[in-house]
């Protein structure tokens, strides 16, 4: 490595400037404020921890972007963390003991060891929040509507709520008795809502059944398309009724709580299907391909730590938050003091930065004789706020 | 809601098919991109714009969200990761297809064989499924050359009258894929941009079958 390229950082991972950095903390301290205005009560979560727990029933991409350490005092695999999420149900299944409904909150840096399709950034500060042990709308709704009060905390302008349901597909599939490979396959064609492919897989499948599937991956639009799946996919049983009672309760609901939120539904979404058992949603912000915050229910997800929980909640990436934020912090000017053994004017700083303002010493030299600074004036000190004009020639 | 529509396309064939299914769905660039040197070409409707960028290019401006939609082969789309687009739709058009080409009576290497080709995901999907351990050798064009001056024992490559393969003494062997274009759609246009995207696959859709039927006719 020569001088040159000495200061260059690994791919996706960056510095935040103290521009940046005070916009990202001002905003971390905000979103634990709402969430603890909401009842969610913050873990802290450690960055790394044994495989064995990190991944246990989290899906496999989760281990594609976990890095991998040996830990040097007993030579067991380690990871660090690429979601919080498990790590949160883990602590709800195994160190919380109640059965009762648990709010969490958490917030700290991961790191994806493949980052993202498309975001450049491997090293995200996710934020979130997770509410365990009640199943139903009720508790769906809770955390979307605290995802979209944090979004506008976040200052991130006009944002659309994306709603879906895995257990549509799921009912689908099981109706349909597909093959391991051909069920993989049709995912995967209607994740990216490929129909000439999808047409093609499912030839020979009972017709009914294709044209319900087909008709999933174009069920997108406004609320009007929960009323025109009943009709198209009606037939397959009750997962699928179910299922869009569910939409149906909770984009009635969201509609009486936040009467201007648009909506959009896409009932063949199908992001994370082998970790979420019921409703997904997404915010996105108008003009930006990148979700702003994802979510949904997992229910089931701490059986492997010894109890299963019915489980909802959403994360966020707190830097891509602040990258899309309009806010700007209002700073006062730090007043000037210079550097001296005076007691009086250590008193003076001391009232003043307990005031919460801010005082820097300067070399007495270089003290300005513009803006704000404390400044001996007949013995005593004062802090002159005014910008004074300078007419000495 | 007036929500403007960026289309991504790529110059020539791709170009020249997509414009009549876009006239058919009432959208008419106002410029020719074989002679203006404009990158950003308006349409008739103020509401639709047109990008002219590099055939590989096209998933990646639609995947970020700088253009809605897009017209890419599917012979990009097997090379591009990640399922990050929607593909609702084949335009059937730009037909072709990819196949593996070698010199006629070649005899088998006693080593792995060399493949020589710009699309090396989907020759390792190939070979792979196959169950033929191959060493790909990545060209960026002129991949008929390659057996000729020993680089390579074989290629893959899109064949679509096979003119070129016999101009220089190869064959076809193998098939791989059929290749037409596809429409493509960014995942958040469709969510956020909703009515206008969707009304614009489903015209195209219908121009797609439309001129479907007058070729059945003609045949």
């Amino acid at each position: 490595m020569n001088r040159a390229d000495r200061w260059v950082l690994p791919e996706g991972v960056e510095d935040l400037l103290p521009e940046q950095a005070e916009r990202l903390e001002w905003l971390r301290r905000q979103l634990v404020d709402l969430f603890q205005r909401w009842g969610y009560r913050l873990v802290i979560p450690p960055l790394v921890e044994y495989l064995d727990s990190l991944l246990t029933g989290t899906a496999e991409d989760l281990d594609l972007q976990t890095l991998k350490v040996v830990d040097q005092r007993n030579g067991r695999l380690m990871g660090v963390r690429a979601d919080m999420t498990p790590q949160v149900a883990r602590i709800d299944a195994h160190r919380m003991q109640g059965e009762g409904i648990n709010r969490l909150c958490y917030i700290g840096p991961v790191l994806l060891a493949r980052g993202r399709a498309l975001d450049p950034n491997r090293s995200p500060i996710q934020v979130g929040a997770e509410l365990f042990g009640h199943r139903g709308p009720e508790s769906d709704l809770e955390v979307m509507e605290l995802m979209l009060a944090a979004l506008e905390t976040a200052g991130v302008g006009e944002v659309v709520l994306d709603l879906g349901h895995v257990g549509l597909f799921r009912a689908l599939a099981e109706a349909a008795g597909f093959s391991t490979e051909l069920e993989a396959a049709v995912f995967d064609a209607l994740q990216r809502k490929a129909m000439a492919e999808l047409e093609g897989l499912l030839q020979g499948e009972e017709p009914a059944l294709c044209s319900a599937i087909l008709a999933l991956a174009d069920l997108v639009g406004g609320v009007e398309v929960i009323h025109r799946a009943r009709t198209q996919l009606g037939a397959f049983g009750e997962g699928v009724m179910a299922a869009l009672d569910e939409l149906e309760r909770v984009s009635q609901g969201l509609r009486a709580r936040r009467p201007g939120l648009r909506l959009s539904l896409d009932l063949g979404e199908l992001r994370g299907f082998h970790y979420h058992t019921g409703l997904v949603f997404a915010a996105y912000r108008v003009g930006d391909g990148r979700a702003l915050a994802l979510g949904g229910r997992y229910d089931h997800v701490g059986e492997v730590f010894g109890r299963a929980r019915p489980a909802t909640g959403f994360s966020m990436d707190l830097r891509q938050l602040v990258e899309c934020s309009a806010l700007s912090l209002s700073q006062s000017r730090p007043i000037c003091a210079p550097w001296s053994d005076d007691p009086a004017l250590h008193h003076h700083v001391q009232a003043l930065r307990a005031q919460g303002r801010t005082v820097v010493f300067v070399p007495a030299a270089q003290m300005p004789t513009q803006g704000v600074r404390l400044e001996r004036v007949a013995g005593q000190w004062r802090l002159i706020e005014e910008d004074e004009e300078n007419f000495t020639s | 809601m007036n929500e403007t529509l960026t289309i991504a396309l790529s110059k020539g064939r791709i170009f020249k098919e997509t414009v009549p299914l876009l006239a058919a769905a009432g959208i008419h660039p106002v410029d020719d991109p074989a002679t203006s040197r404009k990158l950003i070409l308006e349409t008739n409707r103020a509401d639709v714009r047109l990008v002219v960028v590099r055939a590989a290019d096209v998933p990646t401006y639609v995947e970020h969200g700088a253009a809605d939609l897009g017209v890419a082969g599917k012979d990009v789309l097997m090379e591009h990761p990640g399922d990050n687009l929607y593909e609702p739709l084949d335009l059937g058009i730009a037909r072709c297809r990819m196949m593996v080409a070698a010199r006629p009576g070649q005899s088998t290497p006693r080593r792995r064989r060399r493949i020589a080709t710009k699309y090396v995901q989907s020759t390792r999907r190939h070979f792979a499924a196959k169950g033929e351990q191959v060493e790909i050798i990545k060209l960026y064009g002129s991949m008929e050359l390659a057996p000729l001056v020993g680089l390579a024992d074989a290629i893959v490559d899109l064949v679509d009258t096979g003119n070129t393969l016999r101009a220089n003494g190869l064959e076809p062997t193998e098939h791989i894929a059929d290749i037409s274009s596809r429409l493509v759609v960014n995942k958040a246009s469709l969510k956020i941009k909703t009515t206008a995207v969707r009304a614009l696959v489903e015209r195209l859709a219908q121009a797609v079958a439309a001129s479907k039927e007058a070729a059945s006719c003609n045949d």
